[in-house]
């Protein structure tokens, strides 16, 4: 289906191409640093859309006439008239049928050709350095994303293209529209290359070392390093695609759908049913019509955030956490360690009796805000329990020390214990916070937060940034420090006159919004400094970009800059 | 929203307490960074070669205001002030006249609402723009710079060097002719905003070079 390998036998040609992927790291012939075209099926799924409303167009038009070739018994009336100046008609009248002919076969050669030409033209390839891919006839466009830079690998395969077995594959870049798009690839071939995208960017230092001994050796490191690579495969079980790896969360679908139920927007469902009936009680029955396109508004939502959520799993694979949503259109996607910029778990008031909990993210998705499949990328956990949102929490932040992921969940996520707080002054409140591991809001600030000032609280570890917020609807706020763009404190005239401020950490954008208002104005100044410089510190021991050599060099704790 | 809390007055001449971190002085100056050298203060400086900078920072009395730790704001150049005013001052001069056209002339009356509307915004901002310029500065600290702006909602910044992903130098024609910058940083968090304007313009080539350098020297991942 591609351009022949030069290098597929059994102990590769060392010099593949330009910077060629050391053949121990990559499994996919796809993968070895030279060009290779799409799956020719391409042109197919992707000018699919195009001919079906051309075809459409054509039909539309022609929609008369047919039935009256059809059916000629119906509709004679009028027929006539309607069909002057059709272009069938000045066919027919002049006798062109030849050229009709010609025409036809000419513009579907054209077609045909052009999504020829642009499959010959759309090419791609992987090097040890980065993903590029060619594209265009005339104007040519050529896009390359660094492997360091990979925010994640997306695989995604909607409905016609599964049945055909085929999928697209998404190297998400960090800027925005900045991603690199290879579609379609078949199945296979696609989780291969993903596997080997993730493995070349996991870590340059393993492909230098390999790309030494290659150039060192002979036929006989050649041979060795075929044999290394079998055994490598042999004990890595060679990245079986079958092989799915294990879920760590399994939701099942009657809590899916009832989490939809029991939401907000089934509370102004039924408020507007409500308000409908009593207007139509009262005299003017039609407004009962308003409530068919409601609920038929409201069904549809329910139905495609249930199908989007459908089969959806995450686990833990060598190169990051893979998550996988969608019935209809199955997403898969893999995010590297240190692609997380922010975790927030919400509970809205309405899940607290069942003890549910969403988890969503920040992350660099390299999409435009427009882009409407933007928003199913920001969900970790659609609904679950404390216990599984400590699960995705522990895949989502695996460098949280152990005795940390206690206070998060039984002080984070559910708040202040709920011991009474003694009626005083503002000493007593600071055993309280000592007692609590979050500093929370100073009780002269109810006026701000009436109701969660005792919940309304921070917590910086040397790893992250803890925000806790909510009374009604609770959130907490994640932040790992290595991650953090910026701190910035505010205060407007109602702080200064309650000597609070207001707490904001300055992440890339996305749902979660890490932000704290009406704590203490001298807490905020410290934290300010604080975590200005343990954002510093974390970010300079970061080495998430290239996280293979970070898992195997284990960083001295101070070699910060 | 009302200006209570603040003085009345444009600059207050009696300060309650002298603060020491806001006095520029030469000694105190991070030694890395070779900003060029500000004309003396107290002179007629504006119009010489090299602008002098506001040189106290412009803030709440309030003793819950926000305040850092020790050390020196470089502040920027009263030239703003004047862009500002001239550029909005224009706009203003504008609507006054189509507003006043509007209703003399045609007597279309409805012109004075919006119009008036417009010109007293207009006539606040400006009143308290030469306040404000003095209320923003920004300080090189040894690994994040720290911006500052805001007198009434104030407001502070620390970004680490490391983060930066690009610095942006803006100056208009009006800029140009009174030879003043502005500068901005750019993170990969959209809210993150730390603009500088009214740089003096060789001050401002001299913070890129010297930031660019910095955070190449610290650079990190995303």
């Amino acid at each position: 289906m591609t351009a022949p390998d030069p290098n597929d036998g059994p102990g590769g040609a060392p010099s593949a191409g330009p910077g060629a992927p050391p053949p121990a790291l990559v499994r996919s012939p796809l993968s070895d640093g030279e060009w290779h075209r799409l799956h020719p099926l391409t042109p197919l799924l992707r000018g699919g859309l195009f001919l079906l409303v051309v075809i459409g167009i054509v039909v539309a038009n022609l929609r008369d006439r047919l039935i009256a070739i059809f059916f000629p018994w119906s509709g004679e009336d009028g027929v006539d008239v309607d069909m002057q100046g059709d272009p069938v008609d000045f066919v027919i009248d002049n006798n062109l049928y030849l050229v009709a002919l010609l025409i036809v076969v000419g513009v579907l050669a054209v077609l045909v050709g052009g999504f020829y030409l642009s499959w010959r033209f759309h090419t791609f390839r992987i090097t040890d350095d980065d993903v590029e891919v060619r594209s265009g006839i005339l104007f040519r466009t050529q896009r390359r994303a660094p492997l360091d830079r990979v925010q994640g690998v997306n695989l995604t395969r909607p409905m016609i293209a599964r049945l055909l077995g085929m999928a697209k594959l998404e190297v998400i870049g960090a800027g925005a529209g900045g991603n690199v798009r290879l579609e379609y690839l078949s199945t296979e071939n696609s989780e291969a290359v993903r596997a080997d995208i993730l493995r070349l960017a996991s870590g340059q230092r393993l492909a230098e070392e390999s790309a030494r001994r290659e150039a060192a050796g002979s036929r006989v490191a050649a041979l060795g390093q075929t044999v290394s690579r079998g055994l490598t495969g042999l004990v890595e079980g060679d990245e079986a695609p079958v092989a799915e790896p294990e879920s760590v969360v399994d939701i099942p679908v009657a809590r899916l759908i009832l989490s939809h139920v029991v939401s907000t927007t089934t509370v102004m469902l039924i408020l507007g049913v409500v308000a409908v009936a009593v207007g139509a009680a009262r005299g003017t029955p039609w407004l009962l019509f308003a409530i068919v396109p409601g609920l038929i508004g409201v069904g549809a939502y329910w139905v495609r955030s249930i199908i989007r959520s459908l089969r959806y799993s995450i686990a833990p694979t060598p190169d990051g956490v893979r998550i996988t949503f969608g019935l209809l259109t199955t997403i898969t996607e893999t995010v590297p360690p240190g692609r997380i910029h922010a975790v927030e778990i919400t509970q809205p008031i309405l899940w607290r009796p069942f003890g549910w909990w969403a988890i969503r993210i920040n992350r660099l998705s390299g999409r435009n805000a427009a882009d409407t499949s933007a928003d199913q990328f920001t969900t970790a956990l659609p609904v679950g329990t404390a216990a599984d949102v400590e699960r995705v929490l522990r895949l989502l932040q695996p460098g949280v020390p152990a005795d940390e992921w206690g206070m998060i969940v039984t002080q984070g996520m559910v708040g202040p214990g709920r011991r009474p707080a003694p009626v005083g002054e503002d000493d007593a409140e600071a055993t309280d916070a000592a007692a609590d591991g979050f500093r929370t809001s100073p009780r002269r600030a109810w006026p701000l937060r009436p109701l969660s000032w005792r919940r309304n609280g921070f917590r910086v570890t040397p790893d992250l940034l803890l925000l806790r917020r909510g009374f009604i609807w609770r959130r907490l706020a994640i932040v790992p420090l290595a991650r953090l763009q910026s701190i910035g404190i505010d205060q407007g005239p109602l702080d200064r006159a309650l000597r609070v401020a207001g707490l904001r950490a300055h992440i890339v954008s996305g749902p979660v919004y890490a932000s704290l208002g009406a704590i203490d104005r001298d807490d905020a100044v410290a934290a300010f400094d604080d975590i200005a410089h343990a954002a510093v510190a974390a970010a300079g021991d970061d080495r998430s970009h290239r996280w293979a050599e970070y898992l195997e060099a284990p960083v001295d704790p101070e070699s910060g800059s | 929203m009302t200006n209570s809390p603040e003085p009345e007055a444009p600059v207050p001449t009696t300060p309650s307490e002298p603060d020491p971190a806001s006095r520029p002085t030469e000694a105190d100056r991070p030694a890395a960074v070779a900003l060029p050298a500000e004309a003396p203060q107290g002179t007629e400086a504006a119009q010489t070669d090299e602008p002098a900078t506001f040189d106290r920072i412009v803030e709440s009395r309030s003793e819950s205001r926000l305040v850092l730790a020790e050390g020196v704001w470089h502040q920027i150049s009263p030239r703003y002030v004047w862009v500002q005013l001239l550029s909005s001052g224009i706009v203003l001069a504008l609507v006054v006249a189509a507003t006043l056209v509007l209703a003399l002339a045609f007597g279309q009356v409805w012109a004075y609402i919006p119009g008036g509307i417009f010109t007293v915004i207009m006539v606040w901002t400006l009143a308290i723009l030469p306040r404000q310029a003095r209320a923003i500065g920004y300080r090189l600290r040894e690994d994040d710079l720290v911006f500052r702006r805001g007198i009434l909602w104030q407001r502070f910044v620390a970004v680490p060097y490391g983060r930066m992903q690009l610095v942006d130098i803006t100056h208009g024609p009006l800029d140009r002719a009174f030879g003043i910058a502005q500068l901005k940083f750019v993170t990969a968090a959209a809210a993150t905003g730390v603009t500088i304007p009214g740089l003096p313009q060789a001050t401002a080539d001299t913070l890129r070079d010297h930031l660019v350098e910095v955070a190449e020297s610290r650079r990190t991942g995303l």
